[in-house]
Order: structure tokens, then sequence, then C-alpha cells
């Protein structure tokens, strides 16, 4: 199965749980960053890198000689990527959402397939662990398209078809964070008890339901703040799978790269749990529809 | 009127708790959350909204099911895995649809639909503070760069009318579309870091993006205890970067206090994080060329 740890709040956790269940998994299993913005899976994972590729949105190039001023590029691209000066054919790259309209729609072959870099691609090994991960170019503005081609080479490589993959998810719950989670079969919300993060948690609950996908919460930093978020899963039926209480030597470790299930006996159990409990959310949903 | 952005990077530093601190501190302002996606400010500053105003950006692709004949030229078509089909019938997932038009254009059925989409709602609302613009873009909405910048321009349109001498934002978590939007033609990004690997990393990252956007930066290190080495490290890779850094931070259970009570940490209580926090307001405001509060 395919499990996202997501968030609505950013630094809540999502990324030490998301490598604690990696390192704590009962079975073969590889973890990826779709958190392409500010990969952080491998500072606590540490794998070594093996492989990467640049990834490339196919974006239109201008060739004015062949344009015959028709203005049908323009009239259709929906982000001002293309546009008539005149007879003038410009194009804008930075622009683009790669959705190749003008290519298509132009007439006289006079816009033609250049690249835009979107960032890398890169995956190890962590031990027995395949560690994924995207790295978005900075300055590139877009995402979701980085994503999506993270988990096109994770399927290729037949990570999925060879044991359980995990995701570590973007914060927030605009676009880029569901692209992540509609990538699962189920979803980890990882929230704080606190008033920030219940407004995000649920958020990210409104975001996420629709996906119809099983849904469960961890409670990290359990003592602090209020009682709110307890109140919110019990009225809106989302099971807490794992309360991480708050203890300053877990923030230590975690500022040195140690996750969460290597910084006690005590937590190396919670996620053992944990883990067993996440991989039988999606069995758990099957047995209950048959 | 200078414009100040708090950023970070890295979510979960405590970007919207010090925005909330200088939005106490600082005399004659305007507010604004820019991170329409999950905005976190207005829990500490109860706004009254003044102003409500519904947020329409791009299109949405709908295919009619008494025009569809079923040719899949759509699902060809789309570069997005939009379009799905089953026992034959076609429909285009809202959440994948990226408004390109593409499908719509090329349907030899003419049967789809591209109706405007509702993305959000932004106001503008009095607080104890001063004025605040702030927004909630839906739950799984994109557009969030638009939304961005309606916000800044209405924000610099309110400053101007009230003669503010400063517009104050909080901004988005990552380094992506929002922030972008955030960012371009800034006067000043205060990047609110921890000393952990990931805080440094996500630093090193949003500070190649000012660099990118010639927009100044300074650092605050919040949490600075957790590890006094990397704390350390951020503090040589700011000099040697030509960043400032306005303050380094004790954790303090106190942020949490305040926020559960809806204040400002200024506001909570006073104390020698407090006073490190009115220090660091005072530089930033030098840097962004402000007068000295009196």
């Amino acid at each position: 199965m395919i499990l996202a740890v997501a968030s609505g709040k950013g630094g809540t956790g999502k990324t030490t749980v998301a490598a604690s269940l990696a390192l704590s998994w009962p079975g073969p299993v590889t973890a990826v960053d779709l958190d392409v913005e500010e990969p952080n899976l491998h500072l606590l994972l540490h794998p070594q890198t093996t492989g990467g590729q640049t990834a490339y949105m196919e974006v239109p190039q201008a060739r004015q000689e062949r344009c015959t001023a028709c203005g049908a590029c323009a009239e259709l691209c929906q982000y001002k990527a293309v546009s008539l000066l005149g007879e003038v054919l410009l194009t804008f790259p930075e622009m683009c959402h790669g959705c190749g309209g003008c290519l298509a729609v132009c007439p006289a072959e006079a816009l033609t397939p250049g690249q835009r870099e979107m960032g890398q691609v890169l995956w190890g090994r962590a031990g027995e662990l395949a560690v994924y991960q995207g790295r978005l170019r900075v300055g590139e503005a877009m995402s979701p398209p980085l994503m999506r081609r993270v988990m096109a080479k994770v399927q290729a490589d037949g990570a999925a078809a060879a044991g359980d993959v995990i995701i570590d998810a973007p914060p927030g719950v605009s676009c880029p964070a569901v692209t992540a989670a509609s990538q699962a079969q189920a979803i980890l919300l990882v929230t704080e008890p606190t008033p920030f993060g219940l407004y995000d948690f649920r958020l990210a609950w409104q975001a996420f339901a629709p996906l119809e996908r099983p849904l469960a919460a961890v409670i990290n930093r359990a003592g602090v703040g209020d009682r709110k978020a307890y109140a919110f899963c019990a009225d809106h039926g989302i099971p807490i799978l794992a309360e991480i209480p708050y203890d300053r030597t877990v923030a230590e470790a975690y500022s040195r790269g140690v996750p969460a299930c290597r910084a006690s006996a005590e937590l190396a159990g919670l996620f053992r749990r944990l883990a067993q409990d996440c991989q039988a959310l999606v069995g758990g949903r099957e047995a209950a529809h048959a | 009127m200078p414009e100040v952005l708090v950023i970070s990077g890295k979510g979960g530093t405590g970007k919207t708790s010090l925005t909330g601190a200088f939005a106490h501190l600082a005399q004659s302002k305007v507010i604004c959350d820019l991170d329409v996606d999950a905005p976190d400010l207005h829990l500490l500053l109860r706004p009254r909204p003044r102003r409500t105003e519904e947020f329409y950006s791009g299109n949405l692709a709908v295919i009619a099911p008494e025009r569809c004949t079923g040719c899949g030229e759509c699902q060809a078509r789309c570069r997005y895995g939009a379009v799905r089909e089953k026992d034959g019938v076609y429909s285009i997932a809202p959440l994948g649809c990226e408004g390109c038009k593409v499908c719509v254009h090329f349907c030899p059925a003419q049967a789809i639909d591209f109706p405007v989409r509702h993305c959000g709602q932004w106001q503008v609302s009095d607080t104890r503070l001063g004025t605040l613009v702030h927004a909630q873009l839906f739950p799984g909405q994109e557009n969030s760069g638009r939304l961005v910048a309606l916000l800044r321009q209405q924000a610099r349109e309110l400053a101007r009318a009230q003669g503010a001498e400063l517009i104050l934002s909080d901004g988005p978590p990552g380094i992506g579309c929002p922030v972008i939007s955030s960012l371009s033609g800034t006067d000043l990004a205060v990047v609110v870091t921890e000393p952990t690997l990931s805080g440094i990393h996500d630093l090193e990252r949003v500070a190649e993006l000012c660099r990118h956007f010639r927009v100044p930066a300074a650092v605050i290190v919040n949490r600075y205890d957790l590890n006094l080495e990397h704390s350390q490290a951020i503090g040589r890779w700011c000099a040697d970067n030509g960043l400032g850094l306005p303050a380094r931070l004790p954790h303090d259970p106190a942020f949490t206090e305040a926020m559960v009570r809806q204040q400002t940490i200024t506001e909570y209580k006073q104390s020698p994080l407090t006073d490190e926090i009115r220090r660091a307001w005072s530089q930033i405001t030098s840097l962004a060329g402000l007068p000295k509060a009196a």
C-alpha cells in the first residue's frame, strides 16, 4: 500500500513520523519525499544517493519565421505564456504549465517543444530502505509536476509492487499537498494540540476527506496546548493512532538528524505499533467493505 | 512604504507567532496574512471583518454527459491525468484539473464546459493591532500565487489610504508559487529558522530564493538553545553570506501559552524573551528603513 504522511500546518513532525515509520515498518518499504520545495526526509534517513535525473517540463519555443500570426496559441493559453505582439510571437517559459495546448493548436508548427528545468529526482538506499526525493529548482514556482515525476519513477522501479511506500507530503492543503495525498491509498495526518495545529488540521481534513481514503491521526507534542484536537477527532470519527509526548530530548535528537524512533526505547515501540496500525488502515477498510 | 515579509522555508519555526509580536510592536502598519493556504495569524488577532470578497481564479473543465460521445480525446490530450473513464463514461477530477482548456478546445463534440473556478474568500478586517488583510483558499485549490498578489495589492492601497508606514506580512512556508508571489518586490524578508538540520537546509534554499529575487534578508534563529552548535553554524553562515541576524530566541512554552489565549507573545507577558523580540523588531525596522520608534 501507499501511505501519505501529511499535515495542514508545517513543522508538526510530519517528516520525523514518516522517517520513523519507514525505519519501523514490518516488511519491505520505500520512503518518498514529495515535499519537493523543502525536502528534509534525507536529513533523517541519511541515504546513499545512487542515482538521479533532472526533470524538465515541456514548454514552447517560438519559431518566428513560421508564424502566421493567427493568434490561436495566445487565445488558448490560460497562463499568458504565449502572446502575439503585433506579428511578433513571444513565449514566456516561466509562466508555462506544460499543458501542450499551444504546440497542438498551432497550424504552422511555429511553436516547437523546449524545456524548462523543474528540479531533480534523486534515489538511493539507507540500508534495506529505498529512498526517493524530488528537489525543486530554486526559483521554480510549480511543484506538482515534479512530484508526479518522482512518483512515476517510484512506480517505474516497481517499488509499490515490491512492498509498501511511505510518502512524506508537503505541508498545507492546496494543490501540492492534495497531489501528494491523492497518490496514496491511506493518509496519516500529523498534528499538534495547539490552536494553529487544530485550525490547519481541520483544513487538512476538509481537503483530504473528499479523496475517500482511510484517514487517521497522530498527535505530536502531546501535552502542550489544549485538548481541542482530541475533541475534533472524536467528533469526526478520525482514529488517533498514536500520541507522541512532548519531550525536549526528542527535539534535540531531531536537530542532529536522529528520527524520533531512535530517540528512546519507548518511542521505538510506539512507532513499531504505529506501523502495524497504519498497515491495517487499508486492510481494515477492504475487510469492512467485503 | 516598506514591505516586510516573515518567511521560513521550513514550516513550524514560529513564523506566525513572531509576525503577531511584530504586529503588536509596529507603530503604523497594515498587517497581511499571505499564507492563504493555511492561515493562522487571525487566531492571534481575532479579526472583525469589514469587507468580504469572493476569490475566483482560472477555470475548471467539466464534461457534460448528455453531449459526450465517449471518444476519449480529452483523456488522450490531458497532461495532468485528470480525465477518468469508468464503463465508457468520462469525467474530470476537479482537484486534478489544471484549467488549461486543452480538452475544451479539442473536444470534437463541444461537450466540455469551462466555468470559472471559485477558489476562496478574502477579507479586510479590523483588529486590536490594526487593519488585517487576509484570505482563505478553499482546501485543495490552486492559484494561491494570484490570491497572494491580490492581497498585497489591497494591502498597499489600504496602507496608502491610511498613511501607514509599513506593510507587515506573514508568508507561506516553502519556496514555491505562493512564496515567490509573496517575495517579489518586497523590501525585507525576515527568515525564521531553527537550529536543526532541516531548519538549516531550508534556510539555505529560501535565502537562495531571496537572492534570486534580489530581496534583502535577515535571519532569526528560534529555539537556538535546542542545538548550540548548529545555532553558531547558522550565525557564521549568515555572516559569510552578508545576512543580518537580528535575534536568537530561546525555546519557550510561553509561545504556545500565548497562542492558546489568542494573544501575541509580547502582549501575553514581559520576559527576557519578549525583550529580545523587541530588540529584534527595532533592528528589523532600521534594516527596512523605517523611522525609529519613539
